[in-house]
């Protein structure tokens, strides 16, 4: 009994345990050995383009589809196995599956009815759940009478009506206009704090993502490429994919250097400590809001020469783009070879900096923003 | 913060637990799978089997002894007889599986007064012989007197071979119909397909007043036998037609009667199909005609006839196998021309020789298999046509065209009106042409032969049999099919028999029926010559379009709502009572509608099932016509027709009060 409560106390930290997951479709690896522990309460997001796996991932949980190896444990109890019925969870899909010729408080009610609950207990339940969605008078009309975003309510109310340990969410977002969205995504977000409902969201979209996520799990082709806090994803991306999925980066082509620089074309920046062979091909990479204006060597012609450490140099303004809040400034350097990089530049340092196309600007490359990748082969 | 791998040695190959819902689901899809193995697969097996059995007498296996009082001869066959005698003909040789051949005819000096004895057996064991009704099948000798020997007659050995196809296509008048059937069948194609192209443009790119009441119009040729129209040529253009001159001496048996006769009873199924075809095409591009300075004639040609030719397509080979597959008609109307479906029906009831009909339906299934597979690849490339945002055609007035669309309309209208109002005259009328009062004599069908009004009764006891039943197997089926995870093998297989009714024949089917269920070898034997039987015959025959109608209202249902209720722990029968039936109520209704009025009209799937006490209204028909009572037969016909339009309307009232109740949702 004491050994019991002691593995639910080790679980309450872990609720759910997925261990080595695979999938196959036929010969296609949908899944291959994915490793993932969800503390209780987390939200935790799946992100990744389509085709990633990560609906795949979701429906394994779910017992939807049912992994081809690999275990899941939810709250100590191992239900690798188990149908969907078996499991305990609540789901909101895309196309929100709300049965069309219920009214709302019957398809919240429909998972409570059948369940041993009296009929007033249904009815306060189901008023309590309209009441937490923000919808406490809409209960007698029927899903096609409202709007996207309230019928995603619903389905949300529905999902969680019967209490579930586990709250999975398949892009409940994605079918809805870009407003009603972002508001959606801070009432989803607040309410799963207040419920503390451990709950995993799938999506393609990082903004939402970085935006609502406890813990982002990136994927591609089947398996994990990072797991982490929004911030850490962000900041220190694992690999060349992540770098690139999530938020902007500028990439150039090059060689890895000693343990913490890199070359490209003729120049050596120092970088981000690497673990790479020196002399392999490399990714040089850099976010373009990390590269940092000078304005002392504004307006100055001919200084191409490039100082070797400190990572500043001049560069060529060639497109202006304005983009409201700020300008994103495109700029090339022949040392660099063709490629030409993206800055970020707020519109002061524009004007005090007397940045147009022609001038050339000295810009740095701050060597702990500088990151160096093994070039990706599945990067298009 | 991070995952700590676990570092246990092997990963566990998963093998889901099923559930309780899986199981059922399973359950499900066995028996209806079961259904339809039994239903179809193996009764159609039977029949190919029998096309390919050839009986002959082998006189070589039978071998005689005779004693004249002078001890036993030495044996010698039948077959060493024969030479000598040559009274049996080598072509004699080949028969069906009733086959008898008389011993005596081995024996030029029998007499059954005679003192002498026989001995008879066979060498080997492949065939018998009767003495009597006792049949004797092992090798042992036999001996008889004489009086009995003249009892004995031999039975023929089978074999299995293309010896049938062989005969069949050797001979010229069986030949020939196979000619008859196609020409038949390829001028009612393009006539009805032609005359139904300009109904639905004229419904669909006009805006001339009436609509609704043509679209009724149209529709009513389904609601009665195939037969029908063909009573009412008779009536129009017999020997003692009302307008027989316009035929100018030309005979209505044969070949015209049955062209008329089929495009007026495969209209409507063409009108459909056309109907949807131009319903779905895009007002966008008629707007670019227009902008680009397209001529009416020219549009016609480019926008109009493309959009639409998979429904052209596709309407052609509906006709075209109707016909081909039609028996009543050419039954009724046909005189002496022959049909393979009517070959069938010859060689079946007229000659007993069910092999020989089991050759004819192979062949009559090839046209139709044909049709059925070009019908399926075409409606598979229509769907691609569709595009969501496509905006529908909306007519704009147009005076002269709207008056040519009317009167055309106006003319097919009265064709079709026509014919049944001729029937409904022929019925009332005491005794054409000689005694023109109006009488209800001929609806005294209990004196007449064909089953009466018992048949009647029959009729609409099948219709309700085969509705209720009929609706609950195809949506469970197509239920099972569409909303199963896994068993992608089981669920194509479920699908392909629930495909193949559509190509097969009814006359073809109900032979088959014969050659499985009234094998005494067959536990479900019981079944023959039962209303059972027809039932299952009819939803059967019917079987294919019922499903497609349930597969399509199931497909619109968001495939997410199992795993809903699932993760609700709803098991999947309360997702069913309360969301999935409610939900497809009107698909539902419409196929019970569907399955009702055919098994009212249905004459080539049940002719050769039913037995005394089963007889059925369109059979009666079929029965009376051919026992020269037309008025009756025409009477009888009608009291299908009533009966389906009541039905329908029943039907349509039922929908109202249904869908007020669970469709409310669709109101905004």
């Amino acid at each position: 009994m004491s050994e019991q409560q002691a593995v639910n106390n080790e679980n309450a930290k872990h609720y759910l345990r997925i261990d080595r997951l695979t999938k196959m479709f036929g010969d296609f690896t949908a899944l291959d050995k994915v490793s993932l522990d969800v503390i209780e309460g987390e939200f935790i997001f799946f992100l990744g383009p389509s085709g990633c796996g990560k609906t795949t991932f979701l429906r394994a949980i779910a017992g939807l589809d049912i992994q081809t190896s690999g275990t899941v444990h939810q709250a100590g109890k191992d239900i690798s196995a188990l149908p969907p019925s078996e499991r305990d969870f609540g789901i909101v899909f895309q196309s929100y599956a709300l049965f069309p010729n219920l009214t709302c408080e019957r398809n919240i009610a429909f998972g409570l009815e059948n369940q041993k609950f009296s009929k007033a207990d249904i009815e306060n339940r189901v008023s309590e759940l309209l009441e937490m969605v923000g919808l406490p008078d809409q209960g007698k009309k029927y899903p096609a009478q409202l709007s996207g975003g309230q019928q995603q309510r619903i389905a949300l109310a529905r999902a969680l009506a019967t209490s579930p340990g586990l709250l999975l969410l398949d892009e409940p977002l994605s079918a809805l206009d870009a407003k009603v969205r972002v508001h959606l995504r801070h009432e989803i977000k607040e309410l799963q704090q207040r419920l503390s409902v451990t709950t995993v969201m799938v999506t393609h979209d990082q903004e939402e993502a970085l935006a609502m996520a406890d813990r982002i799990v990136v994927m591609n082709q089947g398996v994990i490429e990072q797991i982490g806090t929004p911030t850490e994803i962000y900041r220190e991306p694992s690999s060349l994919f992540v770098a690139d999925f999530i938020g902007a980066m500028n990439q150039f082509k090059g060689k890895a250097g000693s343990k913490n620089t890199a070359t490209v074309g003729d120049v050596t920046f120092a970088s981000q400590e690497h673990d790479l062979q020196q002399d392999t091909p490399a990714v040089i990479a850099i976010r373009p809001e990390d590269i940092v204006p000078h304005s002392d060597g504004a307006g100055s012609q001919g200084a191409t020469e490039l100082g070797p450490t400190e990572n500043t140099f001049d560069a060529l303004v060639e497109e202006m783009e304005f983009l409201g809040s700020f300008w994103r400034v495109s700029l090339s350097n022949a040392s660099l070879g063709d490629a030409s990089m993206v800055i970020d530049m707020s519109i002061n340092a524009v004007r005090q900096m007397d940045v147009a196309i022609g001038n050339s600007i000295k810009v740095e490359f701050p060597s702990n923003r500088l990151w160096v990748f093994p070039p990706g082969a599945d990067t298009g | 913060m991070t995952a700590e791998i676990t570092a246990t040695a092997s990963v566990p190959d998963i093998r889901p637990k099923t559930s309780k819902d899986d199981r059922t689901m399973i359950g499900f899809m066995l028996v209806i799978g079961l259904y339809l193995i039994v239903a179809l697969a193996l009764p159609l097996y039977a029949m190919l089997s029998k096309s390919f059995s050839t009986y002959s007498f082998e006189l070589g296996n039978f071998e005689f002894a005779v004693d004249k009082g002078e001890g036993w001869s030495e044996p010698v066959t039948a077959l060493a007889l024969n030479q000598d005698l040559q009274v049996v003909k080598p072509e004699e040789l080949a028969t069906s599986s009733d086959g008898r051949l008389a011993a005596t005819v081995f024996f030029s000096d029998f007499s059954f007064r005679s003192p002498t004895k026989y001995r008879l057996r066979q060498i080997r064991l492949e065939s018998s012989f009767l003495v009597g009704s006792k049949r004797i099948a092992d090798t042992e000798w036999h001996e008889f007197e004489s009086n009995q020997f003249r009892r004995i007659v031999l039975r023929p050995s089978s074999a299995t071979g293309l010896e049938n196809f062989r005969t069949y296509f050797s001979t010229p008048a069986l030949f020939r119909s196979i000619e008859n059937s196609l020409f038949i069948a390829f001028l009612s194609t393009m006539i009805t397909v032609s005359l139904a192209f300009g109904f639905a443009y004229a419904l669909n790119r006009s805006k001339m007043r009436f609509k609704g009441v043509f679209r009724l119009i149209a529709m009513a040729p389904i609601l009665v036998p195939s037969l029908l129209p063909g009573i009412a040529l008779v009536y129009l253009f017999g020997n003692q037609g009302m307008i027989k001159g316009l035929l100018f001496g030309e005979s209505i048996y044969g070949p015209i009667g049955i062209v008329i006769g089929s495009v007026f009873f495969t209209f409507p199924h063409a009108l459909i199909i056309i109907t949807t075809a131009l319903a779905i095409s895009d007002s966008r591009l008629y707007e670019a005609a227009i902008s680009l300075r397209a001529s009416r004639w020219r549009t016609f040609w480019t926008v109009t006839i493309p959009g639409a030719r998979y429904g052209l397509i596709s309407a052609a080979f509906v006709v075209f196998n109707l016909v081909i597959t039609d028996f009543g008609l050419p039954k009724v109307i046909g005189g002496q021309y022959n049909m393979l479906a009517v070959d069938i029906y010859k060689q079946v009831i007229g000659q007993q020789n069910f092999e020989m009909g089991a050759v004819v339906s192979v062949v009559l299934l090839i046209p139709a298999l044909f049709a059925f597979s070009i019908d399926r690849y075409v409606q598979k490339r229509q769907v691609a046509v569709l595009s969501s945002r496509s905006v529908p055609f909306e007519a704009k007035p147009h005076k002269r065209f709207d008056l040519i669309c009317l009167s055309y309309c106006l003319l097919v209208g009265i064709f079709i009106v026509g014919i049944i109002g001729v029937c409904q005259y022929a019925a009332l009328i005491k005794f054409w042409p000689y005694q023109l009062s109006l009488s209800l004599v001929n609806y005294n069908f209990d004196v007449m032969d064909g089953g009466g009004w018992a048949s009647y009764t029959n009729s609409i006891q099948l219709g309700i049999y085969t509705a209720i039943a009929g609706t609950i197997i195809v949506f469970s089926g197509a239920y099972v099919v569409e909303k199963t995870n896994g068993f992608f093998a089981t669920r194509s297989a479920f699908q392909f028999l629930a495909m193949m009714p559509m190509a097969i024949p009814g006359l073809v089917l109900g032979l088959a029926y014969i050659f499985f269920f009234n094998d005494p070898a067959n536990p479900l034997n019981g079944l023959y010559a039962t209303m059972g039987i027809l039932v299952v015959c009819t939803v059967t025959h019917f079987y294919t379009v019922s499903h497609l109608t349930a597969v399509t209202a199931l497909k619109q249902m968001d495939r997410e709502f199992e795993a809903v209720a699932s993760s609700l722990k709803q098991p999947f029968y309360r997702l069913v009572s309360r969301v999935t039936v409610p939900v497809c109520m009107p698909a539902i209704l419409d196929i019970s509608i569907y399955l009702f009025v055919n098994a009212m009209t249905t004459v080539s799937a049940v002719i050769f099932l039913y037995a005394p006490d089963t007889a059925l209204a369109a059979i009666a028909v079929l029965n009376m016509d051919d026992a020269g009572d037309v008025a009756p037969a025409a009477a009888m016909g009608m009291m299908i027709f009533y009966t389906n339009v009541t039905a329908r309307l029943i039907h349509l009232f039922v929908s109202r009060k249904l869908l007020q109740k669970t469709q409310a949702w669709r109101l905004r």
